[in-house]
């Protein structure tokens, strides 16, 4: 677009001060042939807000560059229509003149690219055009526990049609199965019936509810708005159109049989934890050798938890299932006493009050220990040894039964659930030890599947009142990508964008980049491998552009022309100028916020840096790189967010990618003569923006001491 | 001034607290396509976790998803933010709400462009209560670095005001207003979210840990800010008394919780914060020794991994142990930490160059219904819920987690907005 552009500068903030404004309004008005660049002291004043509003709605202007703050700033000051304008931010306050001396050379010449490619990216730019296809708002829930019922429950209760399919022939998961739950409420002192009953209830009295027992999910595909879900039931298959999907498929208990070490399998009378509530939802505990009531119960915690050679992680409930199990066995027999030999009690928050009022019992014994050695007496008692205790020795405990606190394995661990008709592959990805992905800590819905979304234990080791609220927070993910699916608008991490990317698929040549490296599964293959994209699926990041060698894949506000233009309106001096320039493509989340604090804190750098904002390292296309070193800018930086097992790429793995990319190009570069030291990527967090000046200046040096680019000029 | 919004009723939610779970439960539902009116006492949003160095286990820094959840607000035009703001009084039923809220004059008006030229004329100082008292800021000041609004705030309890107003002619952009008043609003929504957050336990009142006395006894939110970066230090973790830093470090578990005298509940999340303390103090000072001493480590579920990580770490020590006093030795500002095995009653003696103490959290008081601990109740039936720590103790993940969960519930109440 940018045929009606109109420029503005605003000379608030010191702007004006810093830099000959006339000078530089005269790059848009002589060198771009802009026919107004007004310049205003205050553009986020009343005034300046007016001016520009009235250049777009009534002058008939149809895009603005804006030379004044960062785009991170003012935000509401300039309010546009992205379908049927354009409005570009050149930051000029935090990126120039408050880092960089006043009425300096350089300072000026920065202030003029930063306007010339900011004016070249604006007319690069068109207005967004919505990717708006009929949705569908239903939600199944696949697994029928405490977590699917609640999501199911909360999904209707917000008007959301929802399929529920369970794998057994009831509803109600373990909670169930079990014959009392621990309190969740104060006084945190009598066990109580579960929930669970009452909410199967619910869901079967639940006209939005549909609700399928002995089922399984045969297939899903599609994309959100338009998932065709195939659910198979007693011999026959039915397919519903759904628009996105809550997975609570819930846990399994660790196999006891692995556990010979604590005498599972090889004493009679040890049980797991499961086996005791059966029998205590029976109305006795028996010992499995002689069918005896038992007098003397002993509960080892962290049975395949916490322990290395079996689950690493800490099963979170265990503690709390041992404690009522307790409470069991001195209910069921006040003349019998249970032993808990644990190595941490783990009982968060206000349960801590549930172990206090466990603890009042005379009849049960808390002590901590590794348990060493579990061995059968000739009376099928069961002697166990524990080390580590806190008087210093060994210890040893007859007991005549003892329950294995066994930990849980997520229900998907080694069953297929979803079977996902996706290129990548046919179940949500998941992170160390089985669980559903997702490694945010701020956004733990963040799946790398859109519209999927994962609920209770399936995601982490939880109890049953976090996965009711995770499952309740699931729903509203599942909801909440509907209604942007239905607006053509992204989810999150960029919520609310209306850009999508599009494929000329004309010139693919089926290399498949791009359907392997979207860390989003996004697109799928024909046959050929020619890529299938699915809007609905995308986030928007842009790794497919990165990725793709023939650059058919392109968004209308950001696309590999666009950049690379920018790239060649930067002004290269000549070499005997000795004023290096190096493009730095930085990630727009964190690296590009944190330059911008640096200004904020005034902290100076070397004025060589041309920075450009990218939607994640993983979008930037190698030809930037090669058309900034073939126009002789000196070098060229890629900084952006940390990669590896505590990656902080909103991404997944943009960053990743694009490192690895890079090592590849540095080899082309060193067949080429040009130095591989004129590129560097460089991992960024945003709070060192402290540090930045020390990151660029130490690429600076390096630049210096490399030497001018052999191709300027040429 | 009183004001009324003209916006619809339908679908609408207030969420009070602009903490991480307060965002969260505001931006989910806005972005679902609801009308969002987020109500924060603070000048700024993001809560505690602004003031926090880093998470654990990734150890990365809160503001990375601050930031992106501020692009959130400032891109979605459906949510509304009050800063300095809080709730006097809710009316009505479930699904037509009336709320009084209060706004605290903040004394810079919106067209502050934070560009700092009334920090260099304000003569008054006054403690930096974002970083806890450890550093000092003008009258006039920027919350912190990452304060979202981006703007300044006058501290009228020390300002002289108008006898002085130096400010007013350094501000180019006519910002500062210090006559500004309080104002009351009222807003229409259909369901209230309650995330109204957590305050650490006072440290000066858990008797025998020398907080308050010895210069050198810190709590763990203090640490956050001594380790980072916009932090009093810059992000060098220094001992108080003589800013050295120090080769090592005790962390007192339960510093009030799982104490009946204090918090008789667990605050959840004290053991991996010492846990991820320990890797700051580890990654600042190669030869620091670090001694933590705990009842009971609580790292649920995949957090098992982090302990084990950290524990690994040959200069780390835990050691079961109640500790029953920290005392000043004279001279060198060190501690005597005295540590009590319960069950033998043998004690343990650790002399270090700086104490941590793990202090709970207690949930901020609130006059919604709450149980006898101050954590607060959903009512469902009132159209109230509550998300975060304002409801159990909880990390961040689990309140994200709640937050989504508690917009859907007050979604339900508000109603569907409907699409045109």
């Amino acid at each position: 677009m940018g045929e009606k552009l109109k420029a503005f500068i605003c000379t608030g903030c010191g702007i004006g001060e810093a830099l000959d404004v006339e000078k530089l309004a005269k790059v848009a008005t002589s060198e771009y042939k802009i026919p107004e660049c007004v310049r205003h002291a205050c553009l986020c004043g009343e005034e300046g807000r007016g001016l520009v509003a009235k250049a777009l709605q009534q002058d008939g202007i149809d895009t603005a560059v804006l030379a004044a703050c960062s785009p991170r700033v003012c935000t509401d000051a300039w309010p546009y229509d992205p379908t049927t304008r354009i409005l570009e931010r050149v930051n000029l306050r935090e990126h120039v003149t408050w880092c960089h001396p006043a009425k300096d050379e350089d300072t000026q010449m920065l202030a003029e690219d930063y306007l010339r490619m900011g004016i070249v990216k604006a007319q690069k730019s068109e207005f967004l055009e919505p990717a708006l296809e009929a949705c569908s708002s239903a939600v199944p829930v696949v697994g029928g526990g405490p977590a699917g019922l609640t999501a199911a429950l909360e999904a209707a209760a917000a008007g959301t049609e929802v399929v529920l399919v369970e794998k057994t022939e009831r509803l109600g998961g373990f909670a169930a199965k079990v014959w009392r739950a621990y309190p969740t409420e104060e006084p945190f002192r009598d066990l109580q019936e579960s929930d669970v009953f009452g909410q199967i209830k619910a869901v079967e009295a639940n006209p939005r509810i549909r609700v399928h027992t002995a089922a399984q999910v045969a297939e899903i595909k599609g994309q959100p708005g338009q998932f065709d879900v195939t659910i198979a039931a007693n011999g026959a298959t039915e397919q519903t159109r759904v628009g996105a999907v809550v997975v609570a498929t819930g846990w399994q208990p660790y196999d006891a049989a692995k556990l010979g070490h604590l005498g599972y399998g090889r004493c009679k009378n040890v049980i797991t934890n499961v086996q005791l509530e059966e029998m205590a939802r029976e109305g006795k505990l028996l010992r499995p050798a002689d069918g005896k009531p038992p007098k003397k119960v002993v509960f080892i915690q962290c049975a395949g938890s916490r322990d290395q050679e079996h689950l690493p992680y800490c099963s979170a409930v265990c503690c709390r299932v041992s404690l009522k199990q307790a409470l069991y066995v001195r209910e069921l027999d006040p003349t019998a006493t249970a032993t808990i030999i644990y190595k941490d009690i783990r009982t968060p928050g206000e349960f801590e009050l549930f172990y206090k009022r466990v603890q009042e019992d005379p009849g049960v014994f808390l002590t901590k220990g590794d348990v060493v050695e579990v061995k059968e007496n000739a009376d099928r008692t069961v002697t166990i040894v524990a080390d580590n205790t806190l008087l210093g020795e060994k210890i040893e405990v007859t007991a005549d039964l003892v329950v294995l606190a066994t930990g849980m394995v997520p229900a998907t661990f080694d069953n297929p659930t979803l079977n996902l008709a996706y290129r990548l592959g046919k179940e949500l990805p998941t992170a160390p030890h089985g669980f559903t992905d997702s490694e945010f800590i701020c956004f733990p819905y963040e799946t790398q599947r859109t519209g999927i979304y994962a609920a209770g234990t399936v995601h982490q080791p939880m109890d049953t009142l976090t996965a009711t609220d995770d499952a309740a927070g699931a729903a509203m993910k599942a909801i909440q990508c509907v209604d942007s699916v239905q607006r053509g608008a992204a989810v999150h991490p960029r919520a609310g964008d209306l850009s999508f990317p599009s494929f000329f698929l004309q010139r693919c040549t089926q290399c498949k980049r791009c359907t392997e490296e979207c860390p989003f599964g996004t697109l799928d293959e024909d046959e050929k491998g020619t890529p299938k994209p699915n809007p609905n699926r995308c986030r928007r990041c842009g790794v497919c552009m990165g990725a793709c060698p023939e650059r058919i894949v392109s968004f209308k506000n950001y696309n590999v022309d666009m950049i690379a233009s920018m790239i060649k309106a930067i002004e290269v001096p000549e070499e005997d100028e000795e004023k290096p320039r190096v493009v730095a493509l930085m990630c727009e989340n964190d690296a590009y916020p944190a330059l911008d604090l640096a200004g904020l804190n005034r902290l100076t750098y070397d004025p060589m840096f041309r920075v450009i904002p990218v939607r994640c390292l993983g979008s930037v296309h190698l030809v930037w790189i090669a058309d900034s070193l073939s126009k002789g800018i000196d070098g060229v930086m890629l900084i952006g967010c940390k990669f590896g097992d505590d990656y902080q790429c909103h991404f997944i793995k943009g960053s990743e990618i694009a490192n690895k990319r890079l090592e590849n190009l540095k080899e082309t570069l060193t067949r080429l003569a040009l130095e591989s030291d004129r590129v560097k990527v460089v991992q960024l967090a945003i709070t060192d923006y402290g540090k930045l000046p020390a990151i660029l200046g130490e690429f600076a040096d390096k630049i210096r001491e490399v030497g001018p680019n052999p191709y300027k000029g040429l | 001034m009183t004001q009324h919004n003209a916006g619809p009723v339908t679908g609408s939610i207030l969420v009070v607290g602009g903490g991480i779970a307060g965002l969260t439960a505001a931006l989910e539902a806005a972005e679902a396509g609801h009308e969002v009116h987020l109500v924060e006492k603070n000048h700024y949003l993001g809560g505690r976790v602004a003031q926090l160095h880093r998470y654990f286990p990734k150890l990365c820094p809160p503001s990375c998803g601050l930031e992106i959840n501020f692009k959130r607000i400032r891109q979605n035009p459906r949510i509304h933010c009050w800063t300095g703001a809080q709730v006097e009084k809710v009316d009505g039923p479930p699904g037509d709400l009336e709320v009084t809220v209060r706004v605290a004059p903040r004394y810079v008006n919106e067209r502050c462009t934070a560009c700092g030229d009334c920090v260099a004329v304000c003569p008054v100082e006054r403690a930096d209560d974002f970083n806890y008292g450890l550093s000092r800021t003008t009258a006039i000041y920027l919350p912190h670095a990452f304060a979202f609004p981006l703007r300044f705030a006058v501290d009228r309890g020390v300002c002289p005001g108008l006898e002085c107003g130096r400010c007013l002619p350094a501000c180019k952009v006519d910002a500062i207003e210090l006559g500004m008043q309080p104002r009351s609003m009222k807003l229409k929504v259909g369901a209230v979210v309650y995330a109204t957050g957590w305050q650490p336990y006072d440290a000066a009142r858990l008797e025998g840990l020398g907080f308050g006395q010895a210069k050198n006894v810190i709590t763990n939110v203090m640490m956050e800010r001594l380790a980072a970066p916009g932090g009093p230090t810059a992000g060098k973790i220094t001992r108080p008394s003589d800013g050295r830093p120090p080769q090592h470090v005790v962390f007192v578990q339960c510093a009030g919780s799982r104490d009946e005298n204090h918090l008789a509940y667990c605050s959840a999340v004290c053991c991996l914060a010492s846990l991820k303390q320990a890797t700051y103090v580890r990654e600042q000072v190669p030869d620091a020794r670090v001694h933590m001493f705990y009842i009971d480590v609580r790292t649920p579920g995949r957090y098992e991994d982090f302990y084990t990580k950290v524990a690994a770490d040959p200069n780390v020590t835990l050691s079961r142990g109640k500790v029953a006093r920290v005392s000043e030795l004279p001279g060198s500002g060190n501690l005597l930490v005295e540590a009590e095995n319960t069950l033998t009653g043998e004690l343990l003696r650790v002399e270090t160059e700086l104490v941590v103490l793990a202090t709970g959290m207690q949930p901020t008081a609130s006059a919604v219904a709450h149980d006898s601990l101050g954590f607060l109740r959903v009512d469902r039936a009132a159209g109230f819920g509550a998300a975060g720590c304002a409801r159990r103790p909880a990390d961040v993940a689990g309140s994200v987690q709640d937050a989504t969960g508690a917009a859907l519930r007050a979604i339900q109440t508000a109603g569907r907005p409907i699409h045109g």
